[in-house]
């Protein structure tokens, strides 16, 4: 397979993780909370987006801002009525808490969604640029998926919220006295993830079949991505998203498929170690 | 240390570790799972040994994440090479028990070499790279097909005798792995380490400070947690005749054993093993009746335990609530007696 090939699947992947980890890494650096429940977020998007394609005959692009809007209540109600409660605890009390939430999700789903993998057929054909071939569903995913990323930065830029989230990441006791109300601003940080995980989940189904037992495997790569990338920032969550997108694709290549997940988190290991602020990350947040 | 919330980080122990009660109370839990054999059938003596089991492990993972307070989720990497190492050096013709001791090394060896790396590490940039080696070694284990036998698993030779001897024999092995670490964990407790890993939990810096060498304790810490996990992997590995990457590393395990820990209370010499037998009781229990709903059963545990009973069952104010029980009784009677 010829390297440019190679490297526009890295690509296309890599946008799908970053759209995958950036609510993860939100999250992360605003709350200091590691969210267990994201990839069971992100099936679920990507399961509501299934059934409403398969069985109302809705066009996946349109369902996916009610879906979105879906994710963001739960994840707003969640936070606010058990997270908050704790989230200035040590990692370890957060943690298990939201694994604790993560494991009554997972079961709700696979007792009423059931584990099958699901996907939703576009069939839209296959382009063909430079001798290199791309599924246009793929192609449509990656473009939803900066799109939602980009869409994200401007809020995190340009609104009222988004800079309000931003001052409470920096300072909380400052943000507070500002007149910020800190657990609102909490619920909607963490809403704000779920948001963005439905809505990833919502373009994964499009791309590739999803099913309850990846919820792990996306966890996976979110703290991949965020440790590669660094934390809580929009553009890192990109930068960590393509740079493993393409290292998996390449070393799918290279080693053979059944290693590009080790070396991801080979990687991760080494830069947790070397470089914990991440390619991008800033000095002192962490 | 006043009495505010902060200070239950230190002051775990001295509510119940010095009590003879305690002590007492321990020797009639190990007698009680140790006499199962002969007071009940398979499936009893089955839940006996997940108990031991599990009560070692909680008991090592206390080291790290109790006395030092560095949240681990490395659990399952140590159990699962304990089954690894346990399961190739039997099937390589070395007789058992040396099979297990060989397991019990390379883990520790492998703890204190990773310890060196990852305790660098602190907060939730620790708690990730901790449980990202559960995934690593997962995937190096399911991809070496030619050693390990890739995601089919290896068969591992059984033990001799019929179910029900076996059973007894695993019993009595895990129950003694489980007070090995119990004596481990009183040793530390009232030893010089016990005091430095409970600064470092404190404050790692003034604990540098005042001249603990960090990084040793915090390996070693590091390694006796990993250690009686080795042992049980490999004990474990020989018990069920079968292990493959998924049952040995998973992810579920690695939360588990914290939470037992939690449950008792992190930190306290009885804590894990209260902990441990109150959680794998209440599991069985749900399995037993409630299959489908299982997991979902042990999250709301897990919410449960985070929300009400944040110190662990072992650091309830008993005379406290017993008090406020009383007191409240005593107003309703005084409110029927107005009416």
């Amino acid at each position: 397979m010829d390297i440019l090939q190679i490297l526009v699947n890295g690509i296309v992947l890599g946008a799908l993780y970053a759209c995958i980890a950036v609510g993860f890494s939100l999250v992360w650096g605003v709350l200091n909370v590691i969210n267990m429940l994201h990839g069971s977020f992100i099936i679920l998007g990507g399961y509501l987006t299934f059934f409403a394609w398969f069985y109302l005959g809705l066009n996946p692009i349109l369902v996916l801002p009610a879906v979105a809007l879906v994710l963001y209540l739960l994840g707003f109600a969640l936070q606010y009525l058990f997270i908050n409660k704790v989230v200035t605890a040590p990692v370890l009390t957060t943690l298990t808490l939201t694994f604790g939430l993560d494991m009554i999700l997972y079961n709700l789903m696979t007792v009423y969604f059931t584990a099958t993998p699901r996907r939703v057929t576009l069939d839209l054909g296959i382009v063909e640029f430079l001798g290199v071939v791309t599924p246009v569903d793929r192609l449509l995913g990656m473009g939803l998926a900066l799109l939602l990323t980009a869409l994200l930065y401007l809020v995190m830029r340009g609104s009222t919220i988004g800079r309000a989230i931003v001052a409470v990441r920096m300072d909380r006791q400052a943000a507070a006295l500002m007149g910020i109300r800190v657990n609102r601003i909490y619920a909607i940080t963490f809403g704000i993830g779920a948001l963005m995980a439905g809505a990833a989940g919502a373009v994964f189904a499009m791309v590739f079949p999803v099913t309850t037992n990846l919820t792990g495997v996306f966890l996976g790569k979110a703290f991949v991505i965020c440790v590669i990338g660094g934390l809580g920032s929009v553009p890192g969550a990109l930068v960590g998203g393509l740079a493993l997108g393409v290292i998996e694709s390449f070393a799918g290549f290279l080693l053979g498929p059944q290693h590009a997940i080790t070396v991801g988190f080979v990687l991760m290991l080494i830069l947790l170690v070397v470089r914990p602020t991440g390619l991008v990350g800033v000095k002192g947040y962490e | 240390m006043g009495g505010d919330g902060t200070s239950t980080k230190l002051s775990g122990p001295a509510v119940l570790s010095r009590k003879p009660l305690a002590y007492a109370a321990l020797a009639l839990w190990v007698g009680l799972l140790a006499a199962t054999p002969l007071l009940g059938d398979n499936y009893t003596v089955r839940i006996a040994i997940t108990i031991a089991m599990f009560t070692a492990m909680a008991l090592s993972w206390n080291f790290i994440g109790g006395f030092t307070g560095y949240p681990s989720f490395s659990t399952a990497a140590f159990f699962g090479i304990g089954c690894y190492v346990g399961a190739l050096a039997q099937r390589n013709g070395i007789p058992l028990v040396v099979a297990w001791t060989l397991a019990t090394l390379a883990v520790a060896l492998f703890a204190a070499a990773l310890g060196l790396i990852i305790l660098r590490l602190k907060g939730h940039y620790f708690a990730i790279g901790s449980i990202a080696v559960v995934e690593v070694v997962r995937l190096i284990v399911s991809s070496w097909g030619s050693v390990t036998g890739g995601g089919d698993g290896l068969n591992v030779p059984l033990l001799q005798g019929g179910p029900e001897a076996v059973s007894a024999i695993v019993l009595y092995v895990m129950l003694a792995i489980m007070l090995a670490a119990f004596g481990a964990t009183v040793l530390v407790d009232r030893g010089r380490l016990g005091f430095g890993l409970r600064c470092i939990n404190q404050n790692e810096d003034a604990a540098d400070m005042v001249g603990i060498d960090t990084t040793r304790y915090k390996i070693a810490a590091y390694s006796l947690s990993a250690l009686f996990c080795g042992t049980v992997g490999a004990v474990y590995a020989s018990w069920v005749g079968y292990i493959d990457p998924t049952d040995s590393f998973s992810i579920l395990l690695t939360v588990k054993v914290p939470v037992m820990a939690l449950l008792g209370g992190a930190g306290t010499v009885f804590g894990p093993i209260v902990g441990t037998g109150v959680f794998v009781l209440l599991e069985e229990f749900f399995w037993a009746n409630f299959l489908e709903w299982n997991r979902a059963i042990l999250g709301g545990i897990i919410v449960f335990l985070i929300f009400f009973l944040p110190g662990g069952i072992l650091r309830l104010d008993y005379r406290r609530l017993w008090r406020d029980l009383l007191a409240r009784r005593a107003r309703q009677r005084s409110a029927e007696a107005a009416e």
